[in-house]
């Protein structure tokens, strides 16, 4: 079991949605990063990610990892968000026939999965259909 | 630079092997490729292995290796990058060679992936991915393959049957390899009716979980001349990186990585896509080869569906891609199957193939991916 530290270092993001933007190109960072892959800049504003986007791509995961398996089957899919960030999140809310590629998505808050009955609790975001 | 040759070759059976552990297969496999080789001493070892700290909870393997092997004090080397660990090892040792650091290298790949659970396999390889950012929600490896063939059936129209002709197709070229887990033959019909493991892929999209080695030996190609078997010459070496988060990549329906590393590979060879005769290359899943042969220039960009379904890739097409089977039928041992790919190209082009042959086959490449294609690392071989 990892140390709560691992998690609670991800918050901002995972919480916030917190996202930096590069100063020389404009490229948004999720997560945030030290240097722009794309202009090699290192100077970023902060900024947040927009709340929603379109569907890219998505699949039904039917056989898991023993921290999902309690939730098997479920949907994951990359979105493209209006700022142009793609996100990969489980995709709740809907029957998995309204699945579509193009579908668009808003980002909420939800938990994510649990360390067992004494563990940690996971949160993070989902999109759910708008 | 020197050239480098690969001078033996080794691999045994492979599949669910219960009784052996990681270090017998190991030394089993390495002492095949030193004696086919026929080489009284090895300068180097190079062992490639994904994740053996997860699957045996053994990590410092050079050291351990060349221990079990009798060969301390030599140099030994662990290398990793996920699925293309062993094709990574092959490169490292091609490097030693060719810099003249070292004259007789052995590479090997390895990996013991059934002492765990199958939960736990899953996890084991889904490090591949980005941890705090797609295994975090649950994705896993048939997962993210599973979003890149939605993504490639939503560009390109590629269709189910499509993804089932490549399982189909490997199946009956590990049909004739003695050496593969699973040499039997599949039906379009058995793989469309197959259990889903991630919507659109079945179970027979995916590339089982195995246990299993693979090993070449390689010396300076002027030493090779005096050796028994026939020299297979390594001509050409390419590696790439790209993000290995997928949401990351400009376009999920493309291997930038395959491109970039064939492109370099082939160059150094000065040599063309359609100057070689066979391919062994990384259908971790269905759609992965579809997507590779892509990158690889063997099917335009978007029609890999097409080219399977029309036979081009066939073990009789223009362009016969894994003749030993591929992931899908022969295994996929993940730190192992880079060699592998080596081992099979290089029998072909000495002629050892038995029944599955490519006829008059003088020149191969080998493509081996990390991933989702984050690392992909191409060779080119020709014979003497």
């Amino acid at each position: 079991m990892p140390t709560p530290s691992r998690y609670w270092r991800e918050i901002p993001q995972r919480y916030r949605l917190e996202a930096v933007k590069c100063k020389g190109c404009g490229y948004v960072c999720f997560p945030p990063r030290i240097i722009c892959p794309r202009c090699g800049s290192r100077e970023f504003e902060k900024t947040r990610l927009a709340g929603s986007g379109k569907l890219l791509t998505y699949t039904i995961i039917r056989v898991a990892p023993h921290r999902f398996e309690d939730q098997v089957p479920y949907a994951v899919g990359i979105a493209e968000l209006d700022d142009g960030v793609r996100l990969t999140a489980q995709v709740v809310d809907c029957d998995f026939s309204e699945l579509a590629v193009g579908m668009r998505v808003s980002i909420e808050f939800r938990r994510i999965y649990e360390e067992g009955e004494a563990g940690v609790i996971y949160y993070g975001y989902k999109f759910v259909p708008e | 630079m020197r050239d480098v040759a690969a001078i033996g070759v080794g691999m045994t059976k492979w599949g669910e092997l219960w009784d052996k552990s990681l270090r017998t297969i190991f030394v089993e496999t390495a002492l095949l490729a030193i004696d086919d080789a026929g080489v009284d001493r090895i300068d180097s070892m190079v062992v490639g292995c994904m994740s053996s700290g997860l699957f045996v909870g053994q990590e410092h393997l050079g050291s351990m290796l060349a221990d079990y092997l009798g060969r301390i004090p030599i140099p030994a080397a662990r290398v990793e990058s996920a699925c293309s660990s062993g094709g990574l090892a092959l490169r490292q040792g091609f490097i030693e060679v060719a810099s003249g650091i070292s004259d007789i290298v052995l590479v090997a790949g390895v990996e013991k992936m059934t002492d765990v659970t199958g939960c736990e396999a899953t996890y084991a390889l889904g490090t591949a991915a980005d941890q705090e950012y797609e295994g975090y929600h649950g994705l896993t490896f048939p997962g993210l393959y599973a979003m890149m063939a939605l993504a490639h059936m939503h560009a390109y129209g590629t269709t189910r049957e499509q993804l089932a002709r490549v399982a189909v197709k490997n199946h009956d070229n590990g049909s004739k390899n003695p050496l593969a887990q699973f040499p039997f033959k599949v039906t379009v019909d058995a793989v469309v009716n197959s259990a889903l493991v991630a919507d659109p892929l079945r179970i027979l999209d995916c590339s089982p979980i195995t246990d299993g080695a693979a090993a070449v030996v390689l010396c300076p190609a002027d030493m090779a001349k005096k050796m028994k078997k026939p020299a297979v010459r390594i001509t050409g070496s390419g590696q790439a990186t790209d993000t290995i988060a997928l949401s990351s990549r400009q376009d999920i329906t493309w291997l930038e990585s395959t491109h970039l590393a064939a492109r370099k590979a082939l160059a150094m060879a000065g040599r063309k896509i359609e100057d070689l005769h066979l391919f062994e290359v990384h259908d971790c899943f269905t759609i992965a080869e579809i997507m590779i042969t892509e990158a690889l220039g063997i099917a335009e960009r978007g029609r890999g569906g097409r080219a399977v379904e029309e036979g081009l890739t066939s073990l009789k097409g223009k362009f016969p891609v894994n003749p030993s089977g591929g992931l899908k039928a022969k295994g996929h041992p993940v730190g192992a199957t880079g060699v592998a790919q080596a081992v099979e190209v290089i029998k072909q082009l000495r002629g050892e193939a038995g029944e599955r042959q490519v006829k008059g086959a003088k020149r191969g490449l080998t493509q081996n991916m990390g991933g989702t294609g984050g690392s992909s690392v191409v060779h080119v071989f020709e014979a003497e």
